[in-house]
């Protein structure tokens, strides 16, 4: 005997209503203290003097993107140009350089070997370009289409080999994709809108990534059974950025609401939000220190600033960019950190 | 009709480049759209989970054992860093 259709949608939607106030009661019964209470016990930060000790010239556009490679030295970046470039960061001289057949190349990333970049935005795809030694040889030539989304790509990363590229989009999805093949291994569908960003977890802690939105969810994902696990809706507007922090027990998220969130996983929810009144610019990209004590967050208002994790606070705020910072990662053994702008410049800090 | 929200409120680019995608998880299928709601939300309240007191103690632990070890937070001197010598450097 079939249920009339309009019935079962109506017991659905209540059960959706009682599982998700139920979701907040059990999160809200083991909240039992804020993160900064906890850290009132803890040091505080003294003054910070962060410079920029260089800065790479050469986009002849908005710089949307960029990705360090593990060698701590050279920096793979991308611009509104369609433009890639391969930069040595200590001595700030370009190494490679790609033109994309697509406007707005929103991500790129550096492959663990050091030996190719990813890279796509407007065009929907994500490709891979093995960089070469001989700065003669096109490497346009040896391009390899690995993901085709149906929308813009937003966001890309290697996981922890060459041969698989994690990919955010446009679509709304991200995918993990076989990098040989070109075969999509697993898609993940939950968000509401455009996917804007991703991040992958420690490799200690195991197969999940963290993606962020325009519908101002963030969601971890299961990378083998493609499953939304864990997800989190207190932003207020787009989330532009989210990281892991460095134990993979938490992650942050910066968003066009001007905030920069803490959510530990373990928890299930926000821990701390880092906000001023007079910051009033979304926060488009952040990134942990080494420890995890501090987070970057690059703004909207051209300025950088640097929170205390655990107290809450503002320790530091930095001027240099001449238009928004698009995009900011610290480097794999923390000595420094790269803001990328639309200014066309990429400053690195020290 | 989905619509690529980010450009067109951004006023990045014209709304009429942006391609857009049929409509695949916008209401074509109610029923099936709230069973997967619900099938998902009981996934979610389901975790296990610790209070915020321990959580935080974990985070302040990581941040401690691990402060020595970043630069950026300690301040290393110019001889260590890379980047904070005035004259580009050659690495062996």
């Amino acid at each position: 005997m079939a249920a009339q259709p309009s019935d079962t949608l109506a017991t659905l939607k209540t059960e959706s209503e009682t599982l998700k106030t139920k979701l907040e009661e059990e999160r809200a019964k083991l909240h039992d203290v804020e993160l900064h209470q906890v850290a009132e016990k803890t040091e505080a930060l003294g003054q910070f003097v962060m410079k920029t000790r260089r800065t790479l010239k050469g986009h002849g556009n908005k710089v949307l993107c960029l990705d360090w490679c593990k060698d701590k030295r050279r920096i793979v970046s991308s611009s509104q140009d369609g433009k890639v470039i391969v930069w040595d960061a200590f001595t700030t001289n370009k190494e490679h350089a790609v033109t994309m057949p697509c406007t707005w190349v929103m991500a790129c990333a550096y492959a663990p070997s050091g030996c190719a970049v990813a890279c796509g935005g407007l065009d929907n795809k994500c490709s891979v370009y093995p960089l070469s030694l001989d700065k003669n040889e096109n490497l346009a030539a040896k391009k390899k289409s690995v993901a085709m989304h149906t929308n813009y790509l937003s966001a890309c990363c290697f996981t922890n080999s060459d041969m698989q590229i994690l990919t955010s989009s446009g679509d709304g999805t991200c995918a993990l994709w076989d990098v040989e093949s070109g075969q999509m291994l697993q898609s993940f569908h939950g968000h509401a809108a455009d996917v804007l960003c991703l991040d992958l977890a420690p490799s200690e802690t195991g197969n999940t990534f963290v993606s962020g939105g325009c519908d101002k969810k963030s969601c971890v994902w299961d990378m083998r059974t493609g499953q939304c696990v864990q997800s989190f809706e207190t932003h207020e507007s787009d989330i532009n950025s989210v990281r892991y922090y460095p134990s993979g027990d938490a992650f942050a998220s910066g968003s066009d609401d001007a905030t920069c969130r803490l959510y530990d996983l373990r928890a299930d929810r926000e821990v701390a939000i880092y906000s001023k009144e007079s910051i009033i610019f979304g926060a488009s990209s952040v990134d942990f220190s080494l420890s995890g004590r501090l987070l970057f967050g690059g703004y909207n208002d051209y300025t950088i600033n640097v929170w205390d994790v655990l107290k809450g606070t503002r320790v530091s705020i930095l001027f240099g960019h001449e238009n928004r910072v698009s995009t900011l990662r610290v480097s794999p053994d923390g000595t420094a950190f790269c803001s990328g702008s639309w200014d066309h410049t990429l400053r690195i800090w020290a | 009709m989905w619509n690529s929200f980010k450009f067109v409120k951004e006023g990045w680019i014209d709304s009429y480049m942006v391609s857009k995608m049929s409509s695949k998880m916008v209401g074509s299928n109610n029923l099936a759209h709230a069973k997967r709601m619900v099938q998902q939300l009981r996934v979610e309240a389901s975790i296990e989970r610790i209070k915020v007191s321990k959580a935080s103690a974990d985070l302040m632990r990581y941040c401690g054992e691990n402060a020595k070890y970043d630069p950026l937070l300690m301040g290393i001197p110019a001889s260590e860093n890379p980047f904070k010598d005035k004259k580009p450097c050659t690495i062996l």
